[in-house]
């Protein structure tokens, strides 16, 4: 069918919707000023609206609005996970403490999770390198505000300081690179691209192979830095640290998701010989790609893991957890076999239900004794029954460590990457693995095995919303990891994607 | 006419030198000014390209990067002063709450 604007909007609906729905909370934060929570209510609405067009929007692949957004498998997979994301941390906001401060301008904050969540479904589909600056720029634009939104909080304005410098370089840098590539391949659609490097001539040698090579490498620092890889990580500490909880959970987890989503395509798109039959997908361009994302997933999940091991603050040591987390996931990114992919896919979706739920005890916890610090949970395990035992489920999900679905989401990453060549890969994993097992447990060894250090051993009673929030993330983390069929079945339908030649 | 190289060169002076203001400045405000700098290079360096192809699509994207740059310096200026309101600085030097 051929693609027309009209056409394009029909299998546009849920990003529609997003976007609709971001209109629709700014006019009713000036309608009803003051009224924030209305907004999140609204936002609420929209977002699952969104999710319900999600079935009746075709999957594809197809390619919509001249090629700019790719209609597949892999971006509804993505798209489900950002919107879904966003409805839990809407209601994660409004149970939140540490935002009701501000709770005058929450409806502020409301919009620009809407703007967020839209910018992050366009990440899942860009299918060309104007849509993925767009998309990336609209989601960091909408986070710089976010993670700044408690102002008069100094860490929260130095976080946002930090992550808007960080990100307008980061994205000058990938900006600069797509001019390069533009130049070159004089396109800047990925299947283009794709065909000008396959049929090879002219990108090998001399002075156009040194601006591809300047080109990608700068691409790659804008994508590696919205994933946060080593060592284009700096920003993640302190702004996780810095911006509210809420947000650092978001940015934790769908925002990390929206770049592997991009960084994926690009890569499978443009440099992968999608014709191999081996376990490992070949680059062709004359750069072994799959070297270079191999030796940048090893210095992130090393750098992350070890870095980890000093945190006392217990958000920044989940800001380092998630640096090394997204250094496993690169790993399935290195194969970019459909096994590999698939594992990359399936891995986020523990990583939702382990990290959403971490980070939704700290901020319970931070909402009751005011601290993240992890000297204020000794004793946690036996003053808090219920939400100690969730949060060691969670930290023993992360670790990946049996039953829970941690374990199984890097079982599978793991044995993707044993079938390659890339068997050392696995092994440093593996190992980075142990490395983690420390600084997990050390949250473990204070909650249960130390006493607090003011003595105090009152009970903290936790209102009954937060207990139950706690046990419905306990439920997947344990249920995925004794019986995760169909979610493998879902993951390995969704690696389909829009391929030169199809 | 001056030949593509002249302009890829300039611009490419243009890019180095909002990336060194952006490694060697300590004020918030000229770090902004330097980033400027550089989406400008790839502004030109897009131009460039877009006459030497004669392909439109190039020139597209600049009106894209302007506004986006634009709403990023009204993001970026805005948490400035976020910032100026609680420390009485725009030195990022001084921002170091956070670290390690």
């Amino acid at each position: 069918m051929p693609e027309t604007i009209s056409s394009s909007i029909a299998n546009f609906r849920p990003e529609l919707a997003l976007a609709l729905t971001f209109i629709a909370a700014m006019i009713m934060e000036f309608a009803a000023r003051g009224k924030g929570r209305l907004t999140g209510a609204v936002v609420l609405a929209g977002f699952a609206v969104a999710l319900a067009l999600m079935p009746f929007s075709p999957a594809g692949p197809e390619r919509i609005f001249s090629g700019m957004i790719a209609l597949d498998p892999f971006s509804v997979f993505f798209k489900y996970f950002v919107i879904v994301t966003g409805i839990v941390i809407v209601l994660f906001s409004f149970q939140s403490q540490e935002l009701r401060r501000d709770a005058p301008r929450i409806g502020e904050y409301f919009c620009f999770i809407a703007a967020l969540t839209f910018g992050m479904t366009l990440m899942a589909g860009a299918a060309n390198l104007l849509m993925i600056y767009i998309a990336i720029e609209l989601v960091g634009i909408s986070s710089y505000i976010l993670a700044g939104f408690t102002k008069s909080v100094r860490r929260s304005s130095e976080a946002a300081l930090k992550y808007v410098l960080y990100g307008a370089v980061s994205s000058g840098l990938m900006l600069y690179g797509m001019s390069l590539i533009f130049g070159l391949m004089g396109s800047l659609d990925l299947v283009r691209i794709h065909d000008v490097l396959a049929r090879g001539h002219a990108i090998t040698t001399g002075w156009s192979f040194a601006t591809m090579m300047i080109g990608v490498v700068l691409i790659l620092a804008g994508l590696g830095y919205k994933i946060s890889a080593v060592p284009f990580h700096f920003w993640t500490p302190d702004v996780y640290e810095g911006a509210p909880i809420t947000i650092t959970a978001f940015l934790a987890v769908a925002s990390k998701a929206a770049g592997f989503a991009v960084l994926i395509r690009f890569f499978t798109v443009m440099f992968f010989d999608m014709y191999t039959t081996a376990n490992v997908r070949a680059s062709f361009s004359g750069v072994n790609w799959n070297l270079v994302l191999a030796v940048l997933s090893v210095a992130t999940m090393t750098v992350g893991n070890f870095i980890a091991v000093w945190q006392d603050n217990l958000k920044r040591m989940l800001a380092y957890s998630s640096i090394a987390h997204a250094g496993y996931l690169l790993m399935g990114v290195v194969v970019s076999s459909d096994s590999g992919i698939a594992a990359v896919l399936l891995y986020f979706i523990m990583y939702f239900f382990m990290n959403l739920g971490a980070f939704y005890v700290v901020m319970a916890v931070a909402d009751k004794i005011g601290s993240e610090h992890i000297d204020d949970y000794r004793g946690f395990g036996k003053r808090a029954p219920t939400v100690g035992v969730g949060f060691a489920i969670f930290l023993i999900s992360l670790t990946g460590l049996p039953p829970t679905g941690g374990f199984v989401g890097k079982l599978i990453l793991f044995s993707a990457v044993v079938d390659s060549p890339f068997l050392w890969l696995a092994v440093v994993a593996v190992l980075n693995t142990v490395v983690s097992l420390y600084y997990y447990a050390r949250v473990l060894r204070n909650m249960y095995l130390r006493e607090p250090l003011d003595g105090d051993i009152s009970p903290i009673r936790f209102r009954p919303a937060v207990v139950v929030t706690v046990v419905l993330f306990i439920i997947p983390n344990i249920l995925f990891g004794l019986y995760f069929e169909p979610l493998v079945k879902w993951t390995q339908a969704s690696v389909a994607m829009l391929l030169p030649g199809a | 006419m001056p030949s593509l190289t002249w302009y890829l060169t300039l611009s490419a002076v243009l890019f180095t030198t909002g990336v060194v203001g952006v490694l060697t400045r300590r004020n918030a405000l000229i770090i902004f000014m330097s980033i400027e700098l550089m989406l400008n290079a790839v502004n030109l360096t897009f131009i460039a390209f877009s006459a030497f192809l004669g392909d439109g699509r190039g020139q597209i994207v600049v009106f894209f990067v302007m506004a986006v740059a634009a709403a990023e310096a009204a993001v970026g200026l805005a948490i400035v002063i976020a910032l100026f309101r609680n420390r009485r600085t725009v030195d990022i030097n001084d921002v170091n709450v956070l670290k390690w």
